[in-house]
């Protein structure tokens, strides 16, 4: 009798183990951000429409954000962009873009062809600025609040799923004015 | 020493050369003195790269270890510890970065489980041994009674 339950014990024990790994594996594309919850990486770059003009988190303070990391050589990134015209004809949300490490002729030709999603769009143009927001890949999203701080990240293309069930609830359930008494 | 020694050697030096090659062809970056160059190749050894997941910055091809290479470095000459350099990566990137996650509430688990089995396994095995071992004994006794 003891010798069969031991072994049984120490098999459930596995199972249960082994559940909870398959279950709780993270993709391993989908790397959670730590920025999640903490205040969004301050910057203060050229922007891609005009040189000669800044695109900085400063002027975006005191209202939500959708910050979109993107270039012409992504293809994912081309995939996106007619979801990116849809989400700026909602005009909920402005989508501020980082064109990342990217050619200005290209990114300025794409955008001239497809149509230009953008309320302003940044250079970064030797991949620092990425590093900062801890983009590993693009697209990648952040719902930015009035406060500064990153509600929720996208990694890979928006999807009109992702907006309905992911965005637009966020950006509702912060809109209220009934729970944000301090803003 | 025999021929095959000499081989043996020569062959072992030939690929500590090939891999000491190799791994500067993808991170030929030089650091101004010898410490700060000691320390850039052994924090970019323990960062792991996000797009190839199983290789560390240091061995990574792609543009964004480059990228990341240049941050350590540029991190490094503005005289920030390795520390520092350790807390900014993992303030973007998460544990994940890290190939040696630090001892913490939530990766407790993972640097205790190997411990924990083997503490099992040497129970386990002592039972066994100490019931096999009572057996033998009782094994012996019974055919010493029938030698009789």
């Amino acid at each position: 009798m003891n010798r069969f339950v031991i072994p049984l014990v120490v098999f459930a024990l596995l199972v249960v183990v082994f559940a909870i790994g398959i279950e709780q594996s993270p993709d391993k594309d989908l790397i959670p951000s730590p920025l999640i919850g903490k205040p969004a990486p301050e910057f203060s770059l050229p922007s891609l429409t005009d040189p000669g003009r800044r695109v900085s988190s400063a002027q975006l303070r005191g209202r939500w954000y959708l910050f979109n990391v993107w270039g012409t050589w992504c293809g994912s990134c081309r995939m996106e962009h007619a979801m990116l015209l849809r989400i700026r004809q909602a005009g909920v949300i402005p989508l501020i873009g980082l064109d990342w490490k990217d050619d200005r002729g290209d990114a300025l030709s794409f955008l001239k062809e497809e149509g230009d999603p953008y309320q302003s769009i940044a250079v970064d143009h030797d991949g620092s600025e990425a590093i900062m927001w801890g983009v590993y890949g693009a697209p990648e999203s952040f719902l930015v609040n009035p406060r500064g701080i990153v509600v929720y990240k996208l990694i890979g293309p928006i999807t009109e799923e992702d907006w309905e069930r992911q965005i637009l609830p966020r950006l509702q359930a912060g809109q209220k004015p009934a729970r944000g008494a301090s803003s | 020493m025999g021929t095959l020694a000499r081989c043996t050697v020569l062959a072992a030096l030939l690929a500590s050369l090939l891999s000491a090659t190799c791994a500067y062809a993808i991170a030929p970056e030089q650091m101004p003195t010898p410490q700060l160059e000691a320390r850039y190749r052994a924090l970019i050894h323990g960062f792991r790269c996000m797009q190839c997941q199983d290789e560390s910055l240091a061995d990574s091809p792609v543009n964004l270890a480059a990228d990341m290479r240049r941050q350590v470095r540029q991190m490094l000459l503005a005289g920030r510890t390795d520390r520092q350099i350790r807390d900014f990566m993992v303030s973007r990137y998460g544990y994940f970065i890290l190939f040696k996650p630090p001892f913490v509430w939530k990766t407790a688990w993972l640097w205790l489980a190997p411990g924990v089995v083997l503490l099992v396994g040497v129970i386990a095995a002592l039972t066994i041994i100490r019931k096999r071992a009572a057996l033998a004994a009782r094994d012996t006794e019974d055919s010493d009674l029938l030698d009789v």
